[in-house]
Formats: structure tokens, sequence, C-alpha cells
């Protein structure tokens, strides 16, 4: 029976994971995942997750791993964060290429240099076109279900990604929340054991990762890239599964008070949590203000963005990234290119903000949105501005 | 005798050599390939209940290009610093799989392939980590002593002298400026159960290394020299003799370590000048005398080592 249970977001992630009953997990230890592979580290160590925990010796190791395992038939899981991300970030691309559905959880934080802990999302940006399934967690409760709905989507047949779900480091990773948990009888018809259609198997012998020339490269290419978006429909499938079972809801861009708004923040993670607090705000100053919480990065939700946010005056989007010397924010970015040829598209004021762990309050919200306002009455935006930074 | 009666008994006849193939003829090795030799005859040896993962390389670049494949046995290439880590992967997924009971108990070896660059430079961190976690799985270090397949770049086991296209013989430069790096030690190192030295000129040898690494419970470390024509620059046809002459004059040596003890599996018994050596290939021929009688000293030192290594134990 499914009971909530307060616990640290970190071991809600291990939990899923032990739910799951992953065979394999391989990972190398980097601030702030440590609490979710020293957690999962004693659910094997007490018997409670039959897997193989492997201390590799670095997370390009962690990834090739996860690489090796998955192609011989196994549910495979790791976490990393920051420089382990980057770190890895080739064999990222290999195991997409490679169509392994490797889960991982990644606890952003920000990359060096100068070199800082502390949370924010420049490092799942750098890895944009990795070819992953990206999911952003807002709570804990978000947490703990994606990490679940991940191994589904994952090894789908229709499917077969890898899927990385994002947690803010810190910020969701070191907090303790109450999580309603699942037991086994529950999850075992949403998730049933792995069986993988193609694997390293001497009794059926094929070849992995063979090389491919110039005349067959673009089609493979091609065909990896329409399956990606073509995972969405497998997603939304899953995401209504989840909710008739379990009676949560999920969405690629969870919506707040937009119905009738002319302004909508947009921003994924766990700062949207601040985001609606400042909206109620802004309404009560008699500012039209809503909120889309972005829980689906890849594949890119265009047409969700599109019926969302057509006819907006102005989007507000806040990156905790910054894209340094580029043209604006990642996630504000994609917005304007999304809209790029749509009539009556929305202005989109992009803010940099939450860098390195530093807070957005409410105030801050509502100063980004009354700014966004002023440069849609003046016809004029910067490209993009780091939002309070000391001068 | 039979191959496997050969894997029972730990030892090999020639007339044991199975007829099966599990690494395809069709390949774009070039005429004379060592590592092609090492490929044909490491899997003959461990028969088809074997999984190779291959780091990028002249090995995976010659058997690999979509839609073919030399591989008759499951084959994955990931990339290039991370084989170890790969059949690492492989080895704990077939461990707890086979724990849950969801594939059949056997015993499958697991076999990772790299070349000398993939293996002691960019790849010895992960080599590293794989041997002191204990896996149980062979590593084979096929050895050409550079970077054949992007054109003959110099690596760290690369020896002193040759001739490279990143280390030139030129007016200041005698080619390659150190002595090969010695990663069997360094694999030694990890108190791993067997580790040996081969080459393909001493067949029946690497077949018995072979067995005795697949029989080994725990991580195996093979180092394979393969004579490689393209970047040696010798005659095609004088692989297994250029090999056996690396043997014979005490350049490259054939040992085994099992549980720490080290023994000379060849001996040789009146060997070569290393000029013969040197002389037979086209990378050394920049060397003067003077230079040739450095690397005799050298290799003369190095293999009196060795024999008093091994005659205290």
């Amino acid at each position: 029976m499914a009971r909530i249970v307060g616990m640290e977001i970190s071991a809600a992630c291990s939990e899923a994971v032990t739910l799951a009953d992953a065979d394999v997990i391989a990972a190398y230890p980097i601030t702030p995942q440590t609490h979710i592979v020293e957690h999962l580290s004693e659910q094997v160590a007490d018997g409670r997750l039959d897997a193989e925990y492997i201390n590799v010796e670095s997370e390009h190791s962690a990834m090739s791993c996860c690489i090796g395992a998955a192609a011989a038939g196994a549910r495979t899981f790791t976490a990393t964060a920051a420089q382990g991300l980057a770190l890895m970030s080739e064999m990222l691309y290999i195991a997409s290429g490679m169509r392994l559905p490797i889960v991982m959880a990644l606890v952003t934080r920000t990359l060096s240099a100068p070199l800082s802990i502390w949370g924010d999302q420049s490092d799942i940006m750098s890895v944009r076109d990795c070819g992953w399934i990206v999911l952003f967690a807002e709570n804990g409760q978000e947490v703990y279900d994606m990490t679940l709905q991940a191994f589904r989507i994952a090894e789908d047949e229709r499917v077969i990604f890898p899927v990385m779900v994002c947690l803010d480091g810190f910020h969701l990773s070191h907090v303790i929340e109450p999580v309603e948990i699942l037991d086994r009888a529950e999850i075992a018809p949403f998730l049933p054991p792995y069986k993988p259609k193609y694997r390293l198997d001497p009794h059926n012998v094929l070849t992995m990762g063979a090389f491919a020339m110039p005349e067959y490269f673009s089609e493979i290419k091609k065909r990896q890239d329409e399956e990606l978006v073509s995972s969405y429909h497998v997603i939304l499938e899953v995401w209504r599964e989840w909710e008739e079972r379990f009676g949560r809801h999920y969405e690629p861009l969870n919506p707040y008070r937009v119905d009738d708004a002319e302004v909508v923040v947009v921003i994924a993670g766990t700062f949207a949590g601040t985001a609606r607090v400042a909206v109620d705000r802004l309404r009560e100053k008699g500012i039209k203000a809503g909120l889309a919480s972005l829980k689906l990065w890849r594949p890119f939700p265009r047409d969700d963005i599109k019926r969302l946010f057509a006819r907006r005056r102005v989007l507000t989007v806040v990156d905790r990234a910054l894209s340094v010397g580029g043209a604006g924010g990642p996630v504000a970015n994609e917005l304007r290119a999304a809209f790029y040829h749509e009539d009556g598209r929305p202005w989109v004021a992009s803010f940099v903000a939450g860098l390195s762990g530093r807070d957005i309050l409410a105030e801050d919200f509502v100063e980004m949105v009354e700014r966004s306002l002023e440069y849609a009455k003046k016809g004029e935006f910067p490209p993009y501005e780091m939002y309070g930074v000391r001068e | 005798m039979d191959m496997e009666q050969s894997r029972q008994k730990r030892s090999f006849a020639p007339r044991a050599l199975p007829h099966e193939e599990y690494f395809a003829p069709g390949h774009r090795g070039c005429q004379g390939c060592g590592p092609a030799l090492a490929f044909r005859h490491i899997l003959k040896a461990l028969g088809p209940n074997t999984v190779v993962a291959e780091a990028t390389g002249c090995g995976e670049i010659i058997s690999s290009p979509y839609p073919q494949s030399s591989w008759r046995v499951p084959w994955i290439h990931t990339a290039f610093e991370n084989t170890a880590a790969t059949a690492a992967g492989i080895e704990v997924a077939y461990k707890v799989l086979m724990r849950k009971g969801r594939i059949p108990e056997e015993r499958i070896n697991v076999v990772a392939m790299a070349g000398d660059g993939g293996t002691g430079d960019i790849g010895l961190q992960a080599l590293s980590g794989a041997l002191e976690r204990g896996h149980d799985f062979i590593y084979v270090c096929y050895d050409n002593e550079a970077y054949m397949n992007t054109g003959m770049q110099r690596s760290g086991l690369t020896p002193f002298g040759a001739f490279t296209t990143t280390s030139p013989a030129g007016k200041v430069s005698k080619g390659q400026s150190t002595w090969k790096k010695d990663v069997p030690a360094i694999a030694a190192a990890h108190h791993i159960p067997y580790v040996a030295t081969a080459c393909i000129s001493y067949m029946s040898d690497l077949y018995r290394k072979i067995l005795r690494a697949a029989e080994a419970r725990g991580p195996a470390y093979l180092h394979v020299l393969a004579p490689c024509p393209t970047g040696w620059r010798y005659p095609s046809e004088k692989t297994i003799e250029i090999g056996r002459m690396a043997v014979r004059s005490g350049v490259f040596n054939l040992y085994e370590i099992v549980d720490g003890k080290k023994r000379l599996t060849v001996k040789v018994r009146e060997r070569l000048p290393v000029s013969e050596y040197i002389k037979a290939q086209g990378r050394f021929r920049h060397l003067t005398d003077e230079d040739i009688a450095y690397i005799q000293r050298r290799v003369y030192e190095e293999y009196e080592a060795l024999l008093a290594e091994a005659a205290q134990i």
C-alpha cells in the first residue's frame, strides 16, 4: 500500500530505483549527487535491492559500464552532476546513438570554473543535443515518480532511449519532503522486468557499435531523431497511465493560472514553486500573470509550447544557465525559435538567474515580470540579461 | 586432443586447432596484419561462449563497417578509452541476470580488447579501475606499438628510436625518445590472478595463455605483441618472422605471472643481436650504430633482470 513518508529527496530517488529492481548501478560520487548513490549502496548492502553496485573510477566509466550492462540486457541506473556529466558527455551521445535504455538522475549543478558545488542547470544545458529524453522534476514526489516513469519510458519498445531525470542540486536533492512511496505489488503492473529485444547473447550473435560510413550515417541519425521526437507520444501515454494508477498528473508544461494570462513565467525545476507565489502576488497587483513549469525538455514539446503560449503578450523565461557569449538563455532561445514563424508570437524576455545556487525569491520573479512588461511597452528587449548580479 | 580437451588440460597441441572461425575472413586488415591473427586465434581458443568489447582502433575499424561485421561472437564497440569499463558492465550484468534467473546459468568469457594506445595511454584509467575491482574478464592488449589506425602516431608503447608520424626522426630527433611503457607490470601491480605476455609468432604459447586466462577467476591481462607491416615498415609476409625476432632478441619477452609468481614461458638459448631485429624494419632505419648499441645494452639489462626475477621464485 502506498504510504507517505518524510524523506530526503535523494533517498526518494534511490527508493524509486530499488522499487524498479534495477540490476546494475555504476556510479562515481560527486556533490550534490552523493546521497543518492550512498543510499543505493546501503540498499544493496542490506539486500533490499538485488543489484550489482559498481564503484567505478570515473563518471566516464560509470556511463561506459552502464552501456555495457544495458547492452547485456540489464536494467541500469547511474547518477551524476556537473563535472561528472561533462566527463561522461562523450558516452551520453553513444548511449543514445546505440539505443540503450539507461536511466540517470542528474542532480543539476553549475559547471566549473570557478569551481562551485552549488546548483544551477548549466550542466544539463551543455548536453542538450546528446539524444536523451530529459525530464525536470519540481519536487520530491516528482523525483520519485519520474524515476519510476523513466525506466518504463526508456524500455518501451517504441522508445529504447536513455532517460535523464533532472533534480536541482541542494534545492531538491538535500531537502526533506513528504513523498508517497509505492510498494512492489502496486508498481509491478506498471513496470514489469526489462525484457530487451536485443542483447549481447552468445546464443544469438550480433554486432553492436559498428562504425558508419557517410553513406549510412545520416540515415541512422535521422531515424534516431525521428524516434526521439515520436517518443513524445509514449511519454504522454505513460503519464496518463500513471495518473490513472496513482492519481498524479504530469504534462510537458505544467500550467498555473495561464488561462487569461498576458505574461507567463517559464522555468524548469524547483524554482517553479517560488514562481507560483510570485504569480499570485502579481495577480493581486492586477497583472494577468501565469506560470508554465517545464517538465519535458527532450523531446522538445513544440506543440504544447505553441498551444499554451500562442497569443500571449510576453513570456518571462528564467534560465538557470548562461550561454556564455551566446544569444540568450538556452530555454528562452528555443522558445524564440519555436515561435519565429508564427503570427501573434509573444515577446520573449530572457533572464539568466539563480546561477550557482543563488536564490531567486518571489519578489525577484515579480521584478522580472514587471521588467518584461516594461520592455514590451517600449517594444525593445535586450537579448538577455543576468538578473540579480551586483554591479 | 580436441579444443575441449585442450581447455581441460590447459595445454595446447597444434593438431587441436579448431576449424571453426569466429573472426571471419574478409575483414579489412592490411596484408600481414598481426592484430587480425591475434583476434582469430584468441577466439578459436575461447570458443563460441565469448563476448567481446573492443576499443576504437585498428581492430574495430577493420572488422565493423556497418552493415558488415567480421565477428561471429557477440561484439560491442562503444569508444576508445573505456573498453575495460564496458566489459565490466557486461560482466556484472551477466552475473546479476544469472543470479536473478533471467538468463541461463553458464560460463561466458567476457573479453575486452584494445590496442596499445587504447590500453596504456587513453585507456589506462578504465583498465586500472576494472582490474582493481576484480571483474571476471580477460583483457587483451594487442600491441602494434603505435596508433596505426590513424596513421602511425606514437603511443607510450612505441619503442625507443622508432620513427612515427608524431615522433619523426629529424636533424635533432632520433624518433621516439622514450622507452616502452611496461603495461604488463602495471597490470601485475593490481595483484590479479593472471598476467601474461604473448606474441602471435608463438602460437602454442598464445593458446595456452588464453586458456589459462579464461580459467582464472577474476581479471586476466594478456599483452600480445602483434607486429604491423604498415607501421613498422617491413614486407607483409614477414609478420611472423618479425615477431619471432622480437622475442629471440629479448626486445619482447614471453612470460606469465600466476598469482604473483613470474615465469618465463619461452626461454631463448642463443639471443639474437637486437641489430638484426632493428635492421629488418624501416621504422628504425635512421638509427646509428651508437643508438643500436644503447638499445642493445638496455635490452640486455632488462632481460637479465627478468631472468633474475623469474629465477628467484
